[in-house]
Formats: C-alpha cells, structure tokens, sequence
C-alpha cells in the first residue's frame, strides 16, 4: 500500500543559501511528486523601475542578485541601446571590451562558486573548500577593474562606468595564467573521480524534450543537448570577434550539468584573455542624455542562462515598463520534472543542480491602493507577523487541552 | 537558415494586425487576442521557437501582452503583441496546456496584472502571499 510522507525542504533551511520552499511528497526514499514555493525573497523591483531615472535603474537592478550582479544591468542597458539603435551602433569600442571582460569574469566567479556549492551538497567539502579559494583571486580581479568584489557598477547606458587602467593589463593576465592551473585540476577532481561520478551521474536528469517543454536556459539546457547561448545566437558586447565554443553535452544529467559549467571555465579565460590582448583605446562612454519612446528588448547569457529584459520608454526620464524574466525563472520550474523519481538524498543536488538563484526569480511590487498610500509598511508587517504567531500559538495551546 | 518570420507572416496573413521589424534581430506582430493561442501553438511547435517570457503591461486602453518568442537558431525575438482592451475583467486563453514552461509566467500575470488565463491548471499566488487582498494587482496603474 502506497504511504505519501511529505518532507519540507525550506522556506529556511541549513543547506539552502535563500528562502525557498520545496514540499517533497516521499513514499519510502522515493520522491514521488514536488510542489515548489517561491515569494520569500520578492522585493518589487520591476515596479521600482517605473519611478526611477533611466541612470539610476542599473543600480536597482544589480542588486536583484549578487552572484549575476553584471548581467542584469547589462541586459537592462543593453534594452535601452536596443531603443537607441543597438549597442554596436551606440557604444564605443572599449567599452564594448570592458563590459565583455566583465561579464566573463562574472561567469568564471559564479561557476566556482556553484561547483563549491554542488560539492558542499554532496558531502564533499574538499571540493567547496578549493573551488572558493580559487574563487578569491578572481573577486579580487574584480576588485582591481570595477574598486567592488560583488556589485561592480560597471554599466551605464551608453558606455561603461570605469576605465581598465594600462597598467592592470598585465596584472589581469599574469592571474588568469595562475588560475588554468586550478581550473585544470577540477577537470581532473572532478571529471574523473569514481565518487563524483556515481553521485551524479544519471542523477537529476533533465532531458532534451523536457528542456525543451520547460523553456529551459544556460548550462541547464546545454547538459541537455540544446545547442543554445545568448552570446553566439544573438550576440553582444564583442562576443562575435572572439574565437571560443559553446559547450554542449547529451546526457541531461547532473554530471554533464557540472561538466558544462567546468569547461566553460576555459572558455570564459581564453576570451577574456583575447579581450585583453586587443583592448583598443579610446573613449568609454557615449554620453546619451535622452531615451527616446520605443521598446527595447536586452538579453545577456548570465552564468545560470538567458536574462530577459524588457523596457518601454514614453520619452520621459523613466520607463513606464521595465520587465525582468531571470534564467532562474525557468530553470527552477523544471525541477519539477528532474527531482520526482529520485531518491530524497539526491534531491538536494538536483535542486541545485539548476544553480538556483532566488532573488533574481522574484523581483516585483510595491503596494499603493486608488489614495496612493502604501498598503503596509515595515511595522504593519511587524504586527501581522506578531499576529500570526500568537494564532499559532493559540491554536497549538488548544491543541494541548 | 529558416526564414521563421517569413513562415508566421504566410500562415497568418489575415490575422496579423501590423508588422514590425525594429531591427534584424526584434520583431513584433500585433495579434487579436483570440489568434494568439493558434499563432503560440505554430511558432513553438511547428517553429520550434523558445518561449522567453510574457510581458503583461498596464496600458490607459487596456493590458498589453507580449509573448516574447527567441529564435535561436537566428538570434531573433519575435514578439506576439495583443490588447486586452477590457479592463475591468480581461480574459485570454492560457498557452499553459502547449507550454509547460508557461505556468509560472501566467501566473504571475494573473496576480500581478489581474489578467484570466481561461484554460490554467493551477491559477494560484506565485510571488504573492496566499491570503493578498483579492482584486488588488500591483502592477496595475489604476488610470481610470
């Protein structure tokens, strides 16, 4: 006779970075089906756009995520420029290099970081322990080009924010050279060790139909065979002037998901690298002054796949829609299709496996009601958290009786 | 490569309101609500384009839809556009029966905006908390 036990996983859970909620419904060690929960990490972003300058957006919209913070305000400038006539068409040269070296430094940082993770979830804390300390001196090439270690403020319409200083070129490259090394050495750590190999292979398997029905994005979609990446099919910043792949893989697995991500590391230096042999000289900022009406679409291959952005403009100093759709978005949604049949110990990497990123799923919505008042404020929230525990407490007293 | 556009222009002749090439890469076609379902159903699966998301907007003269579909064998959005001009109570059929993947979208459309989508299997607070007011979406501008 089937027996259903429902585990929760969430909304606050020891191995979860963010507030999310997975209701697991087991029957054995089996997962059978899974609800997923989202909302908890929801700020109203895209309604806070509509009363900022088109200048101050990029500053909201980096902090919808602190692991993508490039991608957001890339793709978001980059659906501005598509107003003004395309990002080739109004962006100078070496600016186009920086935002380029940016964002792949973004990739590499976010790729370590989630391998960490994967191997924390799968009890291998050696891995997570080496892929952080790998991660630090790229943090710290990011410290040296944008002055940040995680919110790098580097895009503006039009342009970029800083200039790479002559004399870090050479700094910037004598650090990509020390970190092959250590990209080379997770190949082998991980591609070929027999623990890894039978904790995730054919573990959380997404396939290519699936992907396809779920709209899947990023590494998530590749390790499934779909042949997709923002930066070769609708390309940006100086993507079509440098030589690299795009990295595919069949199985759909949560193997083939950690190989994608590992290899692409090497892609991501050797094009950055390239960005900084051929840097051109020049101006970095185009000084657009005005945004005319219109609507623009930007998209951006973020670490975790394609960010969505959508604005339109009436002419005025802020959009009158700025819409958001976050990689995330779509890859979390699958999981309902890559965790059900598992056993619950897998399920922890195979929710993770996506490499979730909860704040960018949810953006969204501040309340104002027909006087133009908020509808609650931080102690209204007080107080309806305060009721809600003394009805809980109440009812679990009652409960005693 | 496959003209997509050519093919969506030719099936839908007649139900194609207007025709927009901003750029090589970003097309948009304006639809009736009621063809969209039809046009969606052709362009994912005959097409076999990536439904990238759908933008609901407050518009004064109705909620805007965008359905933004990406080519990605050419790079291209193609943006199905359509006017629910009926405020008080806008309706269109759900794609989320030919599109899994749509199910988060439309709901978060149905919570934030008030937009039905007639034919959803599971029309329910996404971002929002379970008990929000009914009625009040906060993506609404409230022109009139």
């Amino acid at each position: 006779m089937s027996h259903k036990v429902v585990v929760p996983i969430g909304p606050y859970h020891p191995l979860q970075e963010e507030p999310e909620f997975f209701r697991l419904y087991v029957e054995g060690e089996k997962v059978v089906d899974i609800d997923i929960v989202i909302g908890y990490m929801h700020r109203g972003i895209e309604e806070l756009s509509e009363h900022k300058h088109f200048d101050q957006i990029p500053y909201s919209v980096e902090r919808i995520c602190g692991i993508c913070s490039s991608s957001h305000p890339y793709a978001y400038v980059l659906a501005v420029e598509d107003i003004l006539g395309g990002e080739a068409n109004v962006v100078p040269e070496r600016a186009l290099y920086i935002r380029t070296i940016v964002d792949e430094l973004q990739r590499i940082h976010s790729h370590l970081l989630w391998l960490g993770l994967a191997g924390h979830f799968i009890g291998y804390n050696t891995v997570w322990m080496w892929a952080w300390k790998y991660r630090e001196p790229v943090l710290d090439m990011f410290e040296m080009i944008t002055g940040n270690r995680n919110h790098y403020g580097m895009c503006k319409v039009g342009g970029a924010r800083r200039d790479i200083r002559e004399e870090d070129v050479p700094v910037l490259k004598k650090a990509l050279d020390d970190l092959l090394p250590a990209v080379d050495m997770f190949k082998g750590a991980v591609m070929d060790d027999p623990v890894i190999q039978a904790r995730l292979k054919g573990i959380g398997i997404l396939n290519k139909k699936q992907a396809i029905e779920w709209c899947a994005v990023g590494p998530t979609a590749r390790a499934a065979g779909l042949n997709i990446d923002v930066r070769r099919d609708d390309p940006y910043g100086v993507y079509d002037r440098v030589s690299w792949n795009v990295i595919v893989e069949n199985d759909g697995d949560i193997f083939c998901k950690t190989k994608v991500r590992i290899l692409e590391l090497y892609e991501s230096i050797n094009i950055i690298r390239q960005c900084l042999h051929n840097l051109p000289k020049g101006e970095i900022d185009a000084n657009i002054k005005d945004i005319p009406a219109g609507v623009g679409i930007g998209r951006v291959e973020a670490p975790r796949g394609e960010c969505f952005h959508y604005i339109k403009s009436d002419g005025t100093n802020s959009p009158i829609r700025h819409k958001i759709r976050a990689p995330s978005y779509m890859n979390v949604a699958s999981n309902k299709v890559a965790a059900v049949g598992q056993t619950i110990s897998d399920t922890t990497i195979t929710l993770a496996a996506v490499d979730p990123c909860y704040c960018c799923t949810e953006r969204v919505a501040v309340f104002k009601d027909k006087t133009d008042k908020k509808l609650m404020n931080g102690w209204d929230l007080i107080k309806l958290s305060q009721e809600k525990t003394k009805k809980l407490q109440e009812r679990l007293n009652g409960g005693n009786k | 490569m496959e003209d997509v556009v050519g093919r969506i222009r030719e099936k839908f002749y007649d139900q194609i309101i207007k025709f927009e090439e901003k750029s090589a890469r970003r097309i948009y076609l304006d639809f009736k609500p009621a063809d969209i379902q039809a046009a969606v159903k052709f362009i994912f699966t005959d097409l076999g384009c990536r439904l990238a998301t759908v933008t609901g907007t407050d518009m004064p003269q109705g909620i805007e839809l965008l359905y933004h579909f990406s080519y990605d064998r050419s790079g291209q959005v193609i943006s199905l556009r359509t006017l629910l001009a009926n405020k008080k109570d806008p309706h269109i059929e759900s794609i989320t029966p030919l599109i899994v993947g749509a199910e988060w979208i439309e709901r978060e459309i149905w919570e934030l905006l008030g937009v039905e989508f007639d034919g959803h299997p599971n029309l329910k607070h996404l971002l929002l908390i379970d008990d929000w007011p009914e009625g009040k979406h906060p993506l609404r501008h409230d022109h009139d």
